[in-house]
């Protein structure tokens, strides 16, 4: 079958189950543009193509899987390096297809010509440039292949326009067409290791489980789930695990780093066993490396063996996907004699704290496990608690009127969302102390509900990637909690969504500032304010929201919230935008200042004397 | 680049690269990214056309070997990296260097040649190009003789090698492979 190089990079994305990709055309994509009127392939018109980029993202993190992103050369493809950027961070499966100016314009700064695989080197995990049509169905599977296994990343292919208008014999690439001599990824653990790390699980005191991302990526939260309850060990989740393990388990001791809560942050300072899934010591997890979990010795496994060692040292690292890992830990610890029983399944109850949860599975007598048994986590579990208990997450909620926005709290805001909603509600967020307080006040029960930039920390990733997370499961309710600053980065994808029909909701915290710079200008600049004021009411973000399509509410006070929040969710034919008026002067506690040891965290006011009363006791 | 290029602290890597445009930006991309230094680096087809060997000394003051290597192998068109650390290696380096000979010191320039046997591959009235292949510690000290007698032009290749022999069987020690 002859077909040009356009019909046949459709027919390869086709071939690998794309259900929907987002794009823009242009000159050099036009070609491509044209057999996409003949597919099955649903394509959402975006305003920007930065929004593209982002909407695949969430498409990817809340389907497990690749999203697709199509786009013209030159601007538009420079328009999709942040976006490239962000799923590089964190590890997002993304195809993007650039067009490109013909072959033999390549280098003469024609019209629209960039250097897109040159520029996106460093942003993806692999990039082509494609020469020969005939290469186009290979090279489509092996970007597919790149960036779904081992560590998921973005890809890119550049596709010249001669390339897509000359023609080919089709074929149906076959694995062993795959010219990838050089990428192996490891899947399974090294045996050894395995041991290793159940003798040390084993023989912990005071051990944390530091779950990441690659939890997520690795399908791995029903593993998590069952090493947790069988060895009765507490789990922090980090900003890209939240969902991983779920907030309301008596286990969960929700997020450490920067803005995690007091325990979570404390635990691992004070463990004698980090076992780290998928996480990457990430300088917001960390603090003063240095100074990060001085008394721990350390589990690293990973799917990406540079992340070992890069950081911190491991005792015993082991490269290979988290689920199947986990797993061969979990048949490892049925050898040692700790099988799973019914008697160390929590009950889910957000009041919980570790001190009530089941001790962990029942060690068959006379086993290795039955010498440790694991009541002797009581202690530990009982100090965890008591720090849950002392230093819980909290805000004055009604602390007058300090600014604009008055006594609108951007936590009671959060709380009652999530209680108006289902807990399988999606929320995807921008940069910032929203996002802080977002991930800190939502209740994360089920995996997939959390859609957030971490790594890259890209301001205007909410709208678009609540969007992209639509599209992915029209089932859900999709909130996106935005920031002021954040929305007028990308609200032009709502344009998007009401032509379409994605009936997205939007919560803009607006504070009126770019809020988490103003509370490092006032925690660390003397209250110098430089360039973070916005303005409340500048935009109308109601006039605006309804200009696009979208339903707009304003809420300006605690009662109207509630009201609000009911009315939006009745809403299903067209975006809602809430502009929820908050306290400007709020700030995201606790926090541990950057390159600052963890041991020196800052909570809420209100916490300052107890916890100072505790230092000084000596009992950190 | 001084003349001390032989040091501790540097490790040679070689790295079996698909044969495609835009790989050696690709490694020297990651290097300049992540902070590493390049101490020298020599690019040349392998005995299998689809490949092409680097051939990186590498400073690992700059960073861990471990690391180097591990961000290396994430490139995809690289295939394979083993290590040669400097007591097991067999490593050879060629110079050209244009020299100022005048005629007070033409005789002494071809004295130094004939004792590093080297050769002279092109003259002048004023000039000399010398040529020289040898271990890179020598070349260092070559290198640092000629200089006084002014060099107009040098240019050295980056260093190649090959795993030292094992003397009792006459097999190639294997080099570390270490991804
Ligand atoms: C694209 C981009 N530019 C700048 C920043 C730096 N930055 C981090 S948070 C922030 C403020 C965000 O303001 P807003 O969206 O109103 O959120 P708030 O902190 O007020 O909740 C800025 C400017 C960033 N993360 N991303
Ligand atoms: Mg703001």
């Amino acid at each position: 079958m002859e077909l040009t190089g356009a019909q046949a990079l459709i027919k390869s994305l086709e071939a690998q189950g794309v259900e929907v990709m987002f794009g823009l055309p242009g000159g050099a994509i036009l070609p491509v543009y044209d057999p996409i009127l003949d597919s099955s392939i649903r394509h959402v018109l975006v305003r920007h193509e930065q929004g593209a980029g982002h909407m695949a993202e969430g498409y990817a993190q809340v389907t497990g899987r690749p999203g697709v992103v199509m786009v013209t050369s030159g601007p538009g493809a420079t328009n999709v390096v942040t976006p490239l950027a962000n799923a590089f961070m964190d590890s997002i499966p993304l195809v993007a297809i650039t067009g490109q100016v013909p072959t033999s314009a390549i280098g003469t700064d024609a019209f629209q010509e960039s250097d897109i695989t040159g520029i996106t080197m460093g942003v993806t995990k692999h990039n082509w440039l494609v020469t020969d049509p005939a290469d186009l169905p290979r090279i489509v599977a092996e970007a597919f292949h790149v960036a779904t296994t081992g560590r998921p990343g973005p890809v890119l292919i550049d596709v010249p326009k001669d390339v897509s208008n000359a023609t080919m014999t089709w074929y149906e690439p076959s694995e062993a067409d795959l010219d990838l001599p050089g990428y192996r990824p490891q899947m399974e653990g090294d045996p050894e290791a395995i041991q290793a790390a159940v003798d040390l699980l084993l023989a912990a005191e005071r051990p944390v489980i530091y779950a990441g991302g690659g939890v997520l990526k690795a399908r791995a939260a029903g593993s998590l789930l069952e090493l947790a309850e069988r060895t009765g060990i507490p789990v922090v989740t980090t900003l890209m695990a939240r969902g991983a393990f779920p907030d309301s388990h008596p286990l969960c001791l929700g997020m450490p780093g920067m803005h995690g809560n007091f325990t979570a942050v404390t635990s691992m300072q004070r463990s004698d066993l980090l076992i780290a899934l998928g996480s990457r010591f990430d300088d917001r997890v960390t603090g003063k490396v240095s100074d990060f979990a001085p008394g721990a010795k350390v589990i690293h496994v990973d799917i990406d063996p540079a992340e070992h060692n890069k950081v911190r040292r491991a005792d015993v690292a082991i490269a290979g996907d988290c689920r199947m890992v986990i797993d061969e830990m979990l048949a490892a610890l049925d050898a040692a004699g700790l099988p799973y029983d019914d008697g160390a399944r929590a009950v889910l109850d957000p009041a919980a704290t570790p001190a009530d949860a089941p001790a962990g599975a029942r060690p068959v007598p006379g086993t290795r496990a039955a010498d440790r048994p694991a009541e002797r986590l009581a202690e530990w579990r009982a100090q965890l608690a008591e720090w849950q208990r002392t230093f819980p997450l909290t805000y004055e909620a009604d602390a007058g009127a300090t600014g604009q926005g008055g006594g609108l709290k951007p936590q009671f805001v959060l709380e009652t969302l999530r209680d108006a909603t289902p807990s399988d509600t999606i929320v995807a967020s921008g940069v910032g102390q929203h996002q802080m307080f977002a991930s800190q006040w939502w209740r994360f029960d089920h995996p997939y509900t959390w859609v957030n930039s971490g790594g890259l920390g890209t301001m205007g990733f909410a709208v678009p990637a609540s969007i992209g997370a639509k599209v992915g499961r029209p089932d859900r309710m999709v909130w996106a909690v935005d920031g002021d600053g954040c929305f007028q980065m990308t609200a032009q994808e709502l344009v998007t969504a009401s032509s379409e029909r994605i009936p997205v909701k939007i919560a803009i915290l607006n504070n009126a500032y770019l809020g988490m710079v103003r509370q490092w200008q006032e925690m660390f600049y003397e209250e110098r304010y430089s360039e973070v004021y916005l303005s409340p009411d500048l935009p109308d973000y109601v006039g605006w929201a309804e200009a696009m399509g979208c339903v707009g509410l304003r809420v300006e006070s605690p009662d109207e919230v509630a009201p609000a929040i009911d009315k939006a969710n009745d809403i299903d034919d067209r975006p809602v935008v809430i502009d929820f008026r908050t306290d400007a002067f709020e700030k995201v506690y606790p926090m541990v200042p950057a390159g600052v040891s963890n041991d020196e965290i800052v909570v809420d006011p209100s916490q300052a004397a107890t916890l100072a009363a505790l230092r000084t006791g000596g009992a950190k | 680049m001084t003349a001390a290029t032989t040091d501790r602290c540097h490790h040679t890597l070689s790295v079996l690269v698909e044969n495609k445009s835009g790989v050696l930006a690709r490694v020297a991309g990651l290097f300049s990214r992540r902070g590493y230094n390049i101490v020298s680096l020599a690019v040349a087809p392998s005995d299998d056309a689809r490949f092409s060997r680097i051939t990186i000394v590498v400073d690992v003051e700059s960073a861990p070997l471990e690391q180097i290597v591990q961000q290396l192998h994430k490139l995809v068109p690289v295939v394979d990296i083993s290590e040669l650390a400097p007591a097991d290696a067999r490593e050879r380096e060629l110079l050209l260097a244009t020299v100022s000979a005048g005629p007070e010191t033409r005789g002494q320039v071809i004295q130094l040649v004939g004792v590093f046997e080297g050769k002279i591959i092109d003259v002048s009235a004023d000039r000399l190009t010398v040529m020289l292949a040898g271990a890179p510690e020598t070349i260092d000290d070559f290198e640092e003789l000629i200089r006084g007698y002014g060099i107009v032009e040098l240019q050295r290749t980056g260093r190649v090698a090959l795993p030292r022999l094992d003397r009792a069987t006459g097999v190639a020690e294997r080099p570390r492979v270490v991804a």
